[in-house]
């Protein structure tokens, strides 16, 4: 079934009574070439990506929950391509251009709107060091702006300029960057993957791998054995849980980072907005809630909800930079588990082992890359190769000395 | 979270650093044949369990010192502190 603005008129003449489920509930079968584990934003992605650009379509992903239960469903929505190192920047900047054509790629309403993101900023070694950044994003072909302070009170007249202690100096801006309706992504690759005959499998959890001669041959599932060409994990913040079953170890500890939506406003914030001097980040969805976070909670964790110190944090950072949120009431707040790596960034590779691959160490910038994510993997699926702008998220990169850590903080995942 | 100071009593998780699993305690032998390998294993690789760990948390805002606090990951209760200290020496680290 297509989408098209006659549809929905035609369907809202006749009762709304046309539409149908987009994905089906298949039984999985006992065999296919590919089986993804986890139908998160990158699962369902790299599902549709195989299906669409290099025709494989016998495939299933497999879900220990529903489809879009984990991080996809949970995360603030930022989408941005403003990195600096030149391991990330091209990969971001790739992501971006797919998510400029998404919708038209896949025939659905994602509200993918590139309404634009400031980085304030709050003294001159900032500014020098955003200015690095801005030429680094140009040169992987990405927009970015350096502003003054009088530009920014013209956009955003109610932030906290003359603060005394971090007052707003500028900005680096990205007009590509923005936010994009989170579910409807999951949903939307669901569907087109299902749509070119893709099985997606949900309550049906990977409890182990099936080995043979030292290589993958498939994974046990709470629905019985599946055999599998090629095994593509995808899960996340379980990423640990899931590789050990395989006997492995990962340089990724599982922390939870929380978000915050308060009650619906007028619109007010003309697009994301994040402290340069504390942890805080705010954008305002289309039905005016302020969406906003921080930082991680800085221990490990399963548990998909956080502490207070954390949102004290968050509350500070929120009032040192736009002191009119301290009026607004709270309507939820909730947390995610988030794989965060050894630094910062994320493995998109084969294991050691023959049939095995991993994508994983997402920390909390997974969103953002779920296009890019999902194509990079797929292509390296299809073909064995790395694609070319992701050819540096190795598992080995440690040991090789080869890290891409843009915060320059070292084996610290609480500090990224 | 509180964590129960074996010498302080009890005080916030806010106070303390997080280092994060208390394996970082047994730091490999530099002079080993495979110490390039230990030590990628010790700086990069993470057993990042579902359930009770041990883990070193620093008390930053209070005595500075080191502890292993036994916490478990899917219900943040925590079930035992003690000081790395103890905890190195029992292991038969140090004086
Ligand atoms: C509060 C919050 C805010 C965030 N904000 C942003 C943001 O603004 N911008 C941004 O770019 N990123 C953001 N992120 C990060 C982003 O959401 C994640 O990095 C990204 O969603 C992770 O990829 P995914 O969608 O595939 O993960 P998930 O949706 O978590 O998918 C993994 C799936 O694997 C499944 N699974 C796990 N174990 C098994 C098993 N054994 N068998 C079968 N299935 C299994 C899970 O149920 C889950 O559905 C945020 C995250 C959080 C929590």
């Amino acid at each position: 079934m297509g989408y098209s603005a006659f549809k929905v008129f035609w369907e809202g003449l006749t009762g709304n009574k046309g539409w149908k489920p987009v994905w089906r509930e298949p039984d999985p079968k006992p065999q296919y070439d590919i089986v993804i584990v986890g139908a998160g934003g990158h699962g369902l992605a790299t599902a549709y990506y195989l299906a669409k650009e290099f025709g494989i379509t016998n495939v299933a992903v497999l879900e220990k929950g529903w489809l879009g239960s984990g991080n996809i469903g949970r995360n603030t929505t930022i989408i941005r391509s403003n990195y600096l190192l030149p391991g990330n920047q091209p990969f971001y900047e790739k992501s971006l251009k797919l998510w400029e054509n998404l919708e038209q790629d896949f025939n659905y309403n994602a509200m993918v709107s590139q309404r634009s993101i400031l980085n304030l900023i709050h003294s001159d070694p900032q500014r020098d060091a955003f200015a690095r950044r801005a030429n680094a994003m140009r040169l992987s072909g990405a927009d970015s702006e350096l502003l003054g302070p009088e530009e920014i009170r013209a956009l955003c007249p109610f932030l906290d300029f003359d603060n005394a202690r971090f007052p707003i100096q500028g900005a680096l801006r990205q007009k590509r960057g923005g936010t994009v309706r989170h579910d409807a992504v999951a949903w939307g690759y669901a569907r087109g993957a299902d749509m070119r005959g893709v099985d997606i499998i949900q309550n049906c959890e990977v409890t182990g791998f099936r080995m043979e001669n030292g290589a993958c041959v498939g994974v046990e599932t709470a629905r019985g054995p599946i055999r599998a060409g090629k095994t593509a994990v995808c899960v996340a913040g379980s990423s640990s849980r899931v590789m050990a079953l395989a006997g492995m170890r990962l340089p990724i500890e599982s922390h939870v980072l929380q978000a915050f939506v308060t009650e619906g406003l007028k619109p007010t914030l003309p697009g994301v907005i994040t402290f340069g001097a504390g942890h805080f980040y705010v954008s305002q969805s289309d039905k005016g809630g302020l969406v906003f976070g921080g930082d991680i909670d800085g221990y490990n964790t399963y548990a998909q909800r956080g502490n207070l110190p954390v949102v004290e944090d968050v509350c500070e950072g929120g009032m040192a930079i736009m002191p009119m949120i301290g009026r607004a009431r709270l309507l939820r707040m909730w947390g995610g588990v988030m794989d965060m790596s050894m630094d910062g960034s994320p493995f998109i590779d084969k294991t050691h082992i023959d049939g095995l691959y991993f994508n994983g160490g997402w920390c909390y910038g997974g969103f953002k890359a779920t296009p890019a994510s999902g194509y990079c993997y797929a292509h390296l699926l299809a073909t064995g190769r790395p694609h070319e702008v992701a050819g540096a998220f190795r598992l080995d990169r440690f040991r090789r000395g080869a890290p891409i850590d843009e915060k320059g903080v070292g084996a610290h995942p609480n500090l990224h | 979270m509180i964590i129960d100071h074996p010498l302080l009593g009890p005080r916030d998780a806010a106070e303390f650093v997080y280092k994060g699993d208390a394996a970082l305690i047994d730091r490999p032998d530099w002079q080993a044949e495979d110490a390039a390998d230990k030590f990628h294993e010790y700086m990069y690789l993470r057993d990042n369990v579902a359930g009770e760990m041990a883990e070193l948390w620093y008390h930053e805002h209070g005595d500075r010192s080191w502890l292993v606090v036994t916490r478990n990951t899917l219900t943040h209760k925590i079930t035992s502190v003690e000081l790395a200290r103890d905890v190195a020496r029992r292991r038969g680290r140090g004086k």
